[in-house]
């Protein structure tokens, strides 16, 4: 297919020109659904301990892009990805690797927080035993708890861990989430949308949660909400039709972006 | 469609762009009134026209008023649009040139009053010298004004570059200044009004400089590295020496 070997200039510095700060580094990535080629020739570094936000007009491919750096779409059958996306130095697509072990390294918060229908220990519990990482129960509780501790959410559930996780609020449940996306220990963290379902108050405590888990991971995001990409993110990536238009220092984006198309969407001018 | 601002594109949200637009237009209206204060106290001097000094005097409260309100227009534009890229710029330019012209209307109304006790006074040949400086002032504030409005960053360079004529002619008027009072003593009253008369308006040149910094921001999103030429060196303020 022609159209995938054409080769698309990204605006600012998608790539990094210190390669040991590169956690993730996808190159020439082209995703098909089918015939639709949703993600063209994506060259893109993202930095170890940093978050970095994927911005642009619904349909652009950010979510696409997210979702396969950890073989989300592999679920769907139509999907198809070209290129190379290496997590360290492995390619993440490479036929050697155990996707619930890429999943494990790399876990995901999804837009609308979606525990399991189990009591709020067990949502945490389920990842760590599912994959033998505590051999005890007193080293369980402590993953659990020391999750929850992480994610915020440990206070306000601390009496109540037997109750179902469906009972917590929107915003806890999504702090639920997180804490259970970290209690497996994974390096990075996908995040699609995690607080557009969330309050303003809720919001703020995702994104302070976040400020505090780029310490030991590296986070993705994908917003639609300019201002908290610009809140959150040291980097900050816009796509439009599955193009990666422009990648640079968050400040920069939205200051003085590079590209029109850039431009135009943060300043609410898209045409 | 191109808008007030110089862009291809509107914006989505309509009021929001009217509120764009709205908020250049104020910074110009004032930098016209700046402009219109700096030329009648230059001719309130030139005429010894006391009433026309008063006027402009009186008339600076209103560039107040305006700056006031790019101020509180700004405020809420950054509260409720959370303006982003060159539409942040924009705003931030509005409020830094509004705080510069201000102050260039400040000085016009300097100029006015010290015009009212100048016209108390026997006239002196030297103010002569300030009309040419004055006017290349007055050109400047044009120029700048222009370049805001049509975001042209090669014509505010120009006005950044032409600063260096101003100070010139400044030092020049000074030196001309202290002759006239070495020459007859009685001259020093008004000589000294006349020399602040001239500062202020080299001040005047000093904010149009500034003003064509923020341009260059507001347009490339970039500070302006250079340093600005300068005019002679200070020591040239030194009185010429009389045998």
């Amino acid at each position: 297919m022609p159209e995938a070997m054409e080769s698309q200039v990204t605006a600012g510095t998608p790539l990094l020109s210190d390669a040991s700060a590169v956690k993730i580094a996808a190159r020439d990535v082209n995703v098909f659904y089918g015939d639709k080629h949703a993600i063209k020739g994506v060259n893109l570094d993202i930095k170890q301990n940093e978050v970095t936000a994927f911005i642009g007009p619904s349909g652009c491919g950010k979510s696409t892009f997210l979702r396969s750096i950890n073989r989300m779409n592999d679920t769907i059958d139509i999907c198809r990805v070209t290129g190379t996306i290496a997590l360290d130095s492995g390619n993440v697509y490479d036929r050697s690797i155990d996707v619930v072990q890429l999943r494990a390294r790399v876990g995901m918060v999804f837009q609308k927080p979606n525990p399991f229908p189990k009591s709020i220990y067990e949502n945490v519990a389920y990842g760590p035993r599912i994959h033998g990482l505590c051999r005890h129960k007193d080293e369980l509780d402590e993953v659990v708890m020391g999750s929850l501790e992480r994610a915020g959410l440990l206070n306000e559930v601390k009496d109540r861990l037997d109750q179902p996780g469906t009972g917590l609020s929107g915003g806890q449940q999504q702090r639920l989430c997180i804490a259970r996306a970290i209690a497996v220990n994974p390096e990075v963290i996908l995040m699609d949308e995690p607080c557009s379902a969330l309050d303003p108050i809720a919001t703020a405590k995702i994104e302070e949660l976040i400020d505090e888990l780029r310490e030991n991971f590296t986070i993705v995001i994908v917003t639609h909400s300019m201002q908290q990409a610009a809140r959150v993110s040291q980097r900050t990536a816009f796509f439009h039709l599955g193009t990666l238009i422009e990648c640079s220092d968050t400040e920069q984006v939205f200051t003085n972006p590079i590209h029109k198309l850039t431009q135009g969407y943060i300043t609410g001018r898209f045409g | 469609m191109t808008t007030l601002q110089g862009r291809d594109t509107a914006h989505t949200v309509r009021s929001y762009e009217e509120e764009l637009n709205h908020l250049a237009n104020v910074v110009m209206r004032m930098g016209g009134q700046a402009e219109a204060q700096l030329a009648s106290a230059v001719q309130a001097v030139l005429r010894r026209d006391s009433e026309l000094a008063t006027r402009v005097v009186v008339a600076d409260a209103r560039i107040d008023e305006m700056e006031q309100e790019v101020h509180a227009f700004t405020v809420r534009l950054l509260a409720l649009r959370q303006p982003m890229a060159d539409d942040l710029r924009a705003i931030v330019g509005a409020l830094k040139i509004s705080a510069d012209l201000e102050r260039i209307g400040d000085y016009a109304a300097n100029v006015a009053k010290r015009a009212l006790v100048l016209n108390q006074l026997p006239p002196v040949p030297a103010v002569s010298g300030l009309p040419s400086m004055a006017r290349m002032v007055q050109e400047i504030i044009n120029d700048i004004l222009d370049a805001y409005i049509e975001k042209d960053v090669e014509k505010a360079l120009q006005v950044w570059r032409r600063d260096e004529e101003v100070d010139d002619l400044h030092t020049s008027l000074f030196r001309e200044v202290i002759t006239y009072m070495m020459e007859d003593p009685r001259n020093i009253t008004a000589c000294t009004h006349l020399m602040f008369m001239a500062k202020n308006i080299e001040r005047i040149g000093d904010h149009a400089t500034n003003i064509a910094e923020t341009i260059h921001f507001l347009v490339t999103g970039k500070a302006l590295p250079l340093r600005r030429p300068k005019g002679k060196a200070e020591t040239d303020l030194n009185p010429p020496v009389v045998d």
